[in-house]
C-alpha cells in the first residue's frame, strides 16, 4: 500500500523555515523528505527554499542538505551520487529542489546533461511560475497573462505575452526513466510518486505545481484549494512517464470554470474576456493532445 | 531528525567553523512572532484524519494520542489547517 497521511513519516525534515506563510513549495519540499526520509542528501540551488532554509545559523534541514550553483542542481547531485556510491555507501537518495526558474531557465543544461548520462538522481521541481524568492520576476514556466514585476500589466500589453513551457514533456522527450506531474492540493498523487520515483533506478523527474500567496495574490490560506483548482479546472494536469509512454493520471470529470480561477489572483485579475478566451483555447488545444497521446485509464 | 531549537546561537567568527558546513537542523529563532491569528483545536470534533497535520507548510502540527497538537513556537498561522479540517475542529484566533 501506498504511503498515506497515516503511514508517512512522523519525522518533520524541513522545519523553522522562513517561507512565507501558506507557501506551497515549502510543503512540497517537506512531504517530499517525508516520504524518502532521513538518508536524503537534498541539493537546493539559489531559489526560494534556499533562501528560506539555510539562514545561517538557523539551518532547517533535518537531513544533509547543501546549496548548489544557480545552474548546477542537476551537476550537483550528480556529484553527490557518484561520492556516495565511490564510498560504497547505498542507502541513500539523491534528490534536488530547484524552482521553476532554476529548473527551466538557469538549470536545464545541467538537468539534460544528468538525465542524458541516466544517474541515479530525483529531480524535483517546485513551480511557483515566476522568481518569488528576488521578488516575482517572469520566467519560462510563468503561465500566458501572469503579471509580474517584468510583465507587467498595462494598456497595451496585458501581464506574460508567453505560453508556460512544457518542461514535463520536455524531460520526457529525452527518454527518461520516470517523470511526473503532481500539485501541492493532491499530496496523496505526490507522496505516491515520490515514492515510486525512490525506487527507480536512473534520473527520475517530478514538477510540482506550488502556488505562492505572495507573487500570485492570494490569501495564505488559499493555497491548497487554488493548487487543486489549477487541475480542476484543467490548465494543470497530473501525469507520468514511463518506458516511453505518456500515462494520465486524473481526469476531472468536467473542468471548473477557468475565469473563477484565474480572477481569484490578484496576477490575473487584468484580463480581459478576450485573454480568457486565449487561455480557454489553449487549455481545450492541450487536453486534445493529451487524449490523443496519453494512455488514459 | 527534526530540526529544534538550540540554546546558543553562534555569535562570533571563531564560534563559527570554517569549513562551509555547519551542522543540520540548527534552529535558533522561532517564527511564532509572524503570526496574527493562531489555530485553536477542538479535540470533541477533532477526528484524527491527519489532513492538517499532512498539508500543514511548516510541519507544525503533530499526532498527539489519536488528535493532533500545534507548535506554536514555528506556527505562521497561514490558515491551511482550517481550510482542510471537514469538521470544522479548527478555529483562527486573532493573538491578543
Amino acid at each position: 500500500m501506498s504511503v498515506n497521511a497515516k503511514t508517512l513519516n512522523e519525522d518533520e525534515f524541513f522545519y523553522g523555515h522562513k517561507a512565507c506563510a501558506g507557501c506551497g513549495g515549502s510543503l512540497a519540499v517537506r512531504i517530499a523528505l517525508k516520504v524518502l526520509g532521513e538518508r536524503s542528501v537534498a541539493v537546493l540551488p539559489a531559489g526560494c527554499m534556499s533562501a528560506v532554509g539555510f539562514n545561517f545559523p538557523q539551518l532547517c534541514f533535518g537531513n544533509n542538505a547543501i546549496i548548489s550553483t544557480f545552474a548546477g542542481t542537476a551537476s550537483m547531485l550528480t556529484g553527490v551520487e557518484a561520492g556516495l556510491r565511490a564510498q560504497g555507501i547505498t542507502d541513500f537518495h539523491a534528490v534536488g529542489f530547484a524552482g521553476d526558474g532554476g529548473t527551466a531557465d538557469i538549470g536545464l543544461q545541467a538537468l539534460s546533461g544528468a538525465i542524458d548520462r541516466n544517474d541515479d538522481i530525483l529531480y524535483i521541481c517546485y513551480d511557483n511560475e515566476a522568481y518569488m524568492n528576488t521578488g516575482i520576476q517572469k520566467s519560462s514556466l510563468t503561465p500566458f497573462g501572469a503579471k509580474t514585476t517584468t510583465t507587467p500589466a498595462g494598456k497595451n500589453i496585458r501581464g506574460n505575452l508567453r505560453p508556460k513551457k512544457n518542461m514535463f514533456e520536455i524531460v520526457a522527450a529525452h527518454g527518461i526513466p520516470y517523470a511526473a506531474t503532481a500539485s501541492v492540493g493532491y499530496l496523496n498523487d505526490f507522496m505516491q510518486k515520490v515514492e515510486k520515483a525512490a525506487k527507480i533506478k536512473g534520473t527520475k523527474y517530478i514538477h510540482i505545481i506550488a502556488p505562492c500567496p505572495t507573487g500570485w495574490g492570494i490569501a495564505t490560506d488559499e493555497t491548497v484549494e487554488i493548487a487543486k483548482e489549477v487541475v480542476d479546472c484543467g490548465l494543470w494536469y497530473l501525469a507520468e512517464f514511463e518506458n516511453g509512454e505518456y500515462k494520465l493520471n486524473y481526469q476531472p470529470k468536467e473542468f471548473t470554470d477557468i475565469e473563477s480561477y484565474l480572477k481569484k489572483q490578484s496576477r490575473f485579475r487584468h484580463l480581459t474576456d478576450e485573454d480568457i478566451e486565449t487561455i480557454k483555447r489553449s487549455r481545450d488545444a492541450k487536453w486534445d493532445a493529451i487524449h490523443n497521446n496519453f494512455k488514459i485509464n | 531528525m527534526k530540526p529544534y531549537l538550540r540554546e546558543k546561537a553562534p555569535k562570533t567568527l571563531s564560534e563559527i567553523l570554517e569549513a562551509p558546513a555547519y551542522e543540520s537542523g540548527y534552529l535558533v529563532t522561532k517564527n511564532a512572532g509572524w503570526r496574527n491569528i493562531r489555530p485553536v483545536i477542538n479535540a470533541d470534533k477533532c477526528v484524527g484524519c491527519l489532513q492538517c497535520y499532512l498539508y500543514c507548510p511548516d510541519g507544525v502540527i503533530y499526532k498527539d494520542g489519536g488528535k493532533v497538537a500545534i507548535d506554536y513556537d514555528f506556527c505562521k498561522g497561514c490558515g491551511i489547517c482550517k481550510k482542510m479540517c471537514k469538521t470544522g475542529a479548527i478555529e483562527m484566533e486573532a493573538e491578543k
